[in-house]
């Protein structure tokens, strides 16, 4: 087990380095010179700018400026943005707000995708079944930011059950319509994905045993369908995660919602290399980390699964 | 594998079972693409999406056709966000464009970037998942972390990053958006062939044709690569719907397609400006990109049931 995490963190030493690497190149080679968009369309003197470009670390080749990123985050220093605001406070601004939103987003997609799944997958071809079915794919072909518009104009505007942006309050009830549509297309990948896992799997012998054992339906379906059944859908929401917080950009946008993506797009119009790297690096962290736990979470699902050979 | 085992027939002069033997020895048995084709014919499904995927392919050649009003020329401000009128039957667009004409028109470019994006994404996808799984060892490792590092990036922030560089910020088109989602999206076709060409790799028939004497590169192209096609063939049809929803999102954002070319993407995008007064201007070129959409996945969900060995004993 030890061994196994272990070996699962030295894999993502290389993933690490090649994301930030590239993610810092390509923002290095973007055009505009932040310095000079400090100042607007005033001239500042000459040793001005060289200060302001050596302290950024502007004047050194690229290598160099990397290197300085990895020590500096390493040692829990993010440095400044170009305005002089310190990076790590800026983070600790956003990440909560999308993280409550993505956690939010996820216990929605998970809890009504796997118990609709199951109702659905129970009874195959059924009335439910079909309704659900089709439901679903109409919301998977709709995009996120048509329905964000949509749920926006009838949910905030026309009946008013809630605030149509979030803006600086954000907490679990403002976020609760954005989570909704950030939750939804993810929400019918859920629900096909249980049902197909729990169709396939209604049938096998130890269910036929648990049955015939004298179990209860509730615990024949809860203890051994829907356990069997949920390892591929664990997969999705465990990959997913890392998508819900770097993909919130469309969401936080519609619905005004203080968060990464708000930041994320205004530091790429800046050309911050700095703030836009520190927040990819966290994505990505988060992104392997829910991997990591997805992993291990298989054990307990399935105590078969074992991580040393 | 199905098609060379499960139709095994002992040879005719050693079975004294010839005359009640089920199966038609003198007629070739049916290959697993041919029996899929012929339950494919008969599902509702499969015929109702194949029809509107052909209705779209050719809205997308021919706009000419359907509407003689030009999509950009004859815009009158005076007609902004005016109702449906006679010619006009979804009437017009802040800009007093007329909606259908530009509804008809934007078909081109969300099919063209849907299409060559999965064309790349099945290019670069399937040739490193069939070396990474065929191969195995130490280039899978390294096929496998270069991977990674393209899934963890998210779509978004890549295409910001992306289209703001010197070579595309100038000359965007149709090519740049098609760039930006292959270059995130390969990493999950090389995982479906990886795992697709390791589950035949080891399979009888393989041995049986290197042992003839086919080279090992010359096995993965005849006889592996053709028996791994099932699920890489579903996995595109998904993926042309789930990547024409990426490029109306991107040019949503304002990073996708340019302005000049026509896109149910610009369009919704150009809606937003009247979604309180006339919400019809942005559901007419959604619904477009939704009926696209569905298509596509219905397609790909006709074609895995069909090619799905389980579900044909059914």
């Amino acid at each position: 087990m030890i061994r196994f995490i272990l070996r699962r963190l030295l894999q993502v030493i290389p993933v690490f380095l090649g994301t930030t690497l590239l993610v810092y190149y390509m923002v290095f080679a973007l055009p505009g010179d932040p310095i000079a968009a400090l100042f607007g369309d005033r001239q500042p003197p000459q040793a001005v700018i060289d200060t302001l470009r050596s302290q950024y670390h502007l004047d050194q080749p690229f290598w160099v400026q990397y290197g300085l990123f990895l020590k500096n985050l390493f040692t829990f220093n993010l440095g400044n943005d170009f305005t002089g605001q310190p990076i790590a406070a800026s983070l600790a601004r956003v990440f909560p707000v999308t993280a409550m939103l993505a956690i939010e987003a996820l216990a929605i997609q998970a809890i009504f995708g796997v118990a609709f799944g199951v109702f659905a997958g129970l009874r195959r071809g059924g009335w439910f079944d079909s309704t659900v079915l089709v439901a679903s794919l109409v919301v998977i072909a709709v995009p996120t930011f048509v329905l964000g518009f949509v749920f926006q104009l009838v949910f905030g505007v026309q009946l008013g059950w809630a605030k149509p942006t979030v803006g600086a309050n954000a907490n679990w009830g403002t976020l609760l319509l954005p989570a909704i549509v950030l939750g939804l297309v993810s929400f019918a990948y859920v629900l096909r994905l249980t049902r197909a896992s729990v169709s396939e799997n209604m049938n096998a012998d130890y269910v036929r045993t648990a049955t015939a054992k004298g179990l209860s339906r509730p615990r024949v379906v809860l203890a051994h369908i829907l356990r069997n059944s949920l390892i591929p859908v664990v997969t999705y929401l465990g990959a997913n995660l890392g998508g819900l917080m770097g993909g919130a950009i469309v969401t936080e946008g519609i619905f005004n919602v203080p968060g990464v993506g708000n930041k994320l797009y205004q530091a790429v119009l800046r050309s911050e290399g700095p703030t836009i790297v520190s927040i990819v690096s966290v994505l990505v962290l988060v992104f392997v980390v829910a991997n990591l736990l997805v992993d291990l979470l298989y054990a307990w699902l399935d105590p078969r699964i074992r991580y040393d050979q | 594998m199905t098609s060379n085992n499960s139709h095994f027939v002992a040879p005719i002069e050693e079975t004294p079972l010839q005359a009640t033997d089920a199966v038609k020895t003198d007629q070739a048995p049916l290959s697993l693409w041919a029996d899929a084709w012929r339950k494919l014919r008969r599902r509702p499904l499969f015929i109702i999406s194949a029809l509107l995927i052909l209705a779209l392919i050719v809205i997308a050649l021919f706009p000419g056709l359907f509407t003689s009003t030009p999509p950009n020329e004859g815009c009158e401000l005076g007609n902004s966000e005016g109702a449906p009128t006679a010619g006009h039957p979804f009437g017009f667009t802040f800009q007093g464009c007329d909606v259908y004409s530009r509804v008809i028109h934007g078909t081109q470019a969300s099919l063209s970037v849907g299409l060559l994006s999965v064309l790349c994404v099945l290019v670069i996808g399937v040739t490193i998942g069939a070396i990474a799984g065929y191969y195995g060892g130490w280039i899978d490792a390294v096929l496998a972390r270069l991977g990674d590092i393209f899934f963890a990036l998210p779509l978004v922030l890549a295409a910001l990053v992306i289209t703001q560089l010197p070579l595309f910020r100038e000359n965007k088109s149709v090519w740049t958006v098609v760039f930006v989602i292959s270059l995130l999206a390969w990493p999950q076709m090389a995982r479906i062939t990886r795992g697709a060409v390791i589950e035949v790799r080891n399979s009888d028939f393989v041995t049986a044709a290197r042992s003839l004497g086919v080279s090992k590169f010359g096995a993965l192209i005849r006889h592996v690569l053709p028996n791994a096609l099932a699920p890489i063939i579903v996995l595109a049809t998904l993926e042309l719907g789930v990547f024409i929803v990426a490029e109306a999102t991107l040019s949503f954002l304002g990073i996708g397609l340019p302005q000049s070319i026509m896109s149910w993407g610009n369009d919704i995008a150009g809606a937003q400006a009247s979604i309180r007064t006339r919400p019809e201007i942005m559901l007419y070129p959604a619904a477009a990109l939704s009926i696209t959409v569905l298509s596509f996945i219905m397609l790909g969900d006709a074609v895995r049931d069909a090619l799905d060995p389980k579900s044909r004993q059914r």
